[in-house]
């Protein structure tokens, strides 16, 4: 499991390039950021370097805040390859919450980011053979 | 009960009963206080025209301004020399009001507030610590006094030093806790930092009122101390603390109804409404001889609980004081008190208690926004749990006020907190009028 920094923020103008700005001034680099919105507000997701740093900068600048565990797997890159992922889940019972996609800093293969409320989702994956990625190969780690 | 030939006297004979206390009453107001020979000749009311207690609706009512430009004995109706004891009002709200007590005033306010406590299940067996403050309050002595009257080890510690009242809860093995609501909270969270559970100390009745709380706080404090929390209610008008107060059944403060008489009014029309509607809460003193009062107006909102309590007493029972006629609002013609609000949200998990609400004209129709705040522990990377919190919080708030709103989540601390009173209301409908 890697941690997903998941931001609430209210449907206004500006919000998301303070939420970015803020990030960016503090040196953190994002790999991925997807929104989700609905009519009065918004969920952003982001897969960014030193997550618990970003929590606490964000956090620090009044923003609703919170890290989210999710899986991040890579996907064959052949038509087709995202579908077998999310079949063996299926097969397995376990249900995907959410899922975006992104290009790993390499730029070598695609990575899909998985919210799955069982966090045996994981071993399910591993078992059929997919290479399910470690926080250290997605992003730079927190100083501990 | 305290005093069971009276607490659970027929609905015939306590009625018959208090009109007879009535009428001895509005003499005794009429002969010996000129403000209300005044105001009754003003209103071309006549004593000995009350026939029934239905006739006490063309009486005058008697406000907190007439209390405070009578500072301070003007409203006495015995001599200064058969009073024994002063208390007053906090004040807070204006000039302090005086209140006097004859010695049969402070006998039977004893019994009452005996009662009171025997309500909550207080017997002679219990060690009962007052922390309400002694003084001109009402809180203290009255408390006090019951306390002796019904025979139980009365601990008179009085407010503050919050460490020491730990201390001395833990040691003298008090069973009874005397207090407000919110200080019963801070002395729970106190004995934690000193080391002490309160729920393994002999702690088994907390006897809580002089201001307003919710059923949430009390959930609250029953989990943290271990014990049945009662809310009581009384006002240094009508008397101190002993009005009213709840049984072990928790549903509904009992009105002490032989020595009070209650009436909810229409805060419009100021006319009765049938028991089970909300109203202002209006008391006349029965028995009083120091400072009677006659329909006086708590600006207090409740409503009559309809229906008998397993207790057994006959005495009507008013429900907790859910909010005060300045705060209320009229939204689309439905009475909303903010304070509702506050009492949902504090029971819902995500969510902050803190809201404002945003009034504003859609057409002709109120429009009522509440934005609440996201709760920053609240795991909520999934729009689909948002979307759930915002309709569970919608839901509950509108059962709550009986009226349609929109419910808008915001972010954590976008709400402005304030040093004093929050402000909860912003209320646009003249400026959107017909917008």
């Amino acid at each position: 499991m890697i941690e997903q920094v998941s931001v609430f923020l209210e449907n206004s103008t500006g919000r998301l390039a303070e939420l970015t700005r803020a990030l960016g001034d503090a040196g953190i680099d994002m790999h991925a950021l997807m929104v989700a919105d609905t009519e009065s507000f918004g969920v952003v997701r982001i897969i960014c370097d030193t997550p618990r740093a970003a929590r606490d900068i964000l956090a620090g600048r009044g923003f609703s805040v919170t890290l989210t565990p999710v899986i991040a797997v890579e996907v064959p890159d052949r038509p087709g390859g995202l579908a077998d992922v999310l079949e063996a889940l299926g097969r397995a019972d376990k249900n995907v919450e959410y899922a975006y996609c992104f290009v790993k800093p390499a730029g070598d293969a695609a990575v899909d980011v998985l919210k799955v409320d069982d966090i045996s989702a994981e071993e399910t994956l591993l078992a059929e053979g997919y290479s399910v990625l470690r926080p250290d190969s997605v992003y730079e780690l927190d100083p501990s | 009960m305290y005093q069971p030939e009276l607490e659970s006297m027929s609905r015939p004979e306590l009625e018959s009963l208090q009109l007879e206390r009535l009428k001895s009453l509005l003499v005794r107001v009429y002969d010996n206080v000129p403000a209300y020979r005044a105001k009754f000749d003003a209103a071309d009311f006549d004593v000995a025209s009350l026939k029934s207690l239905d006739d006490l609706r063309r009486v005058p009512f008697t406000v907190k301004d007439d209390l405070r430009a009578a500072y301070p004995y003007g409203l006495f109706a015995a001599p200064l020399r058969d009073i024994v004891r002063v208390h007053s009002s906090s004040g807070t709200t204006g000039q302090i009001t005086v209140v006097g007590y004859t010695q049969g005033d402070i006998d039977r306010w004893a019994d009452l507030m005996a009662r009171t406590f025997a309500s909550g299940g207080v017997t002679p067996d219990d060690v009962v610590q007052i922390t309400y403050g002694y003084g001109l309050f009402t809180g203290g002595l009255g408390a006090h006094y019951g306390s002796e009257r019904l025979g139980a080890l009365t601990v008179p510690v009085s407010g503050g030093n919050t460490r020491r009242q730990v201390q001395i809860l833990k040691d003298f093995g008090v069973t009874v806790l005397a207090c407000t609501p919110s200080y019963a909270l801070l002395i729970a969270e106190t004995a934690l930092e000193m080391g002490i559970d309160v729920r393994d100390l002999p702690l088994r009745v907390g006897v809580f009122g002089a201001e307003p709380w919710s059923e949430n706080m009390r959930k609250q404090i029953e989990r943290a101390m271990g014990i049945t929390a009662i809310d009581i209610y009384g006002l240094s008008e009508v008397m101190g603390p002993g009005v009213a107060s709840e049984c072990v059944h928790q549903d509904g403060l009992h009105v002490f109804e032989d020595h009070f008489l209650i009436e909810i009014l229409d805060t419009e029309t100021l006319m009765p409404v049938p028991d089970g509607e909300y109203g202002e809460v209006v008391f006349t003193t029965l028995t009083k001889e120091g400072i009677p009062v006659v329909r006086y107006r708590t600006r207090d909102i409740s409503r009559i609980i309809p229906g008998s309590c397993a207790c057994g007493r006959t005495f009507r029972r008013m429900e907790r004081i859910t909010g005060r006629t300045d705060d209320m609002l009229i939204i689309r013609g439905v009475n909303v008190f903010p304070s509702q609000i506050e009492q949902v949200l504090a029971g819902v998990a995500g969510v902050a208690p803190h809201y404002q609400l945003v009034l504003t004209k859609r057409g002709s129709l109120d429009h009522v926004q509440v934005q609440v705040e996201v709760s920053p522990d609240f795991g909520f990377d999934e729009v689909r749990e948002l979307e759930r919190l915002q309709r569970t919080v919608k839901g509950q708030i509108e059962s709550a006020l009986a009226v349609s709103i929109e419910v808008k989540l915001v972010e954590h601390k976008s709400i402005a907190r304030s040093e004093g009173k929050a402000k909860r209301v912003v209320d646009l409908r003249s400026e959107t009028e017909g917008a």
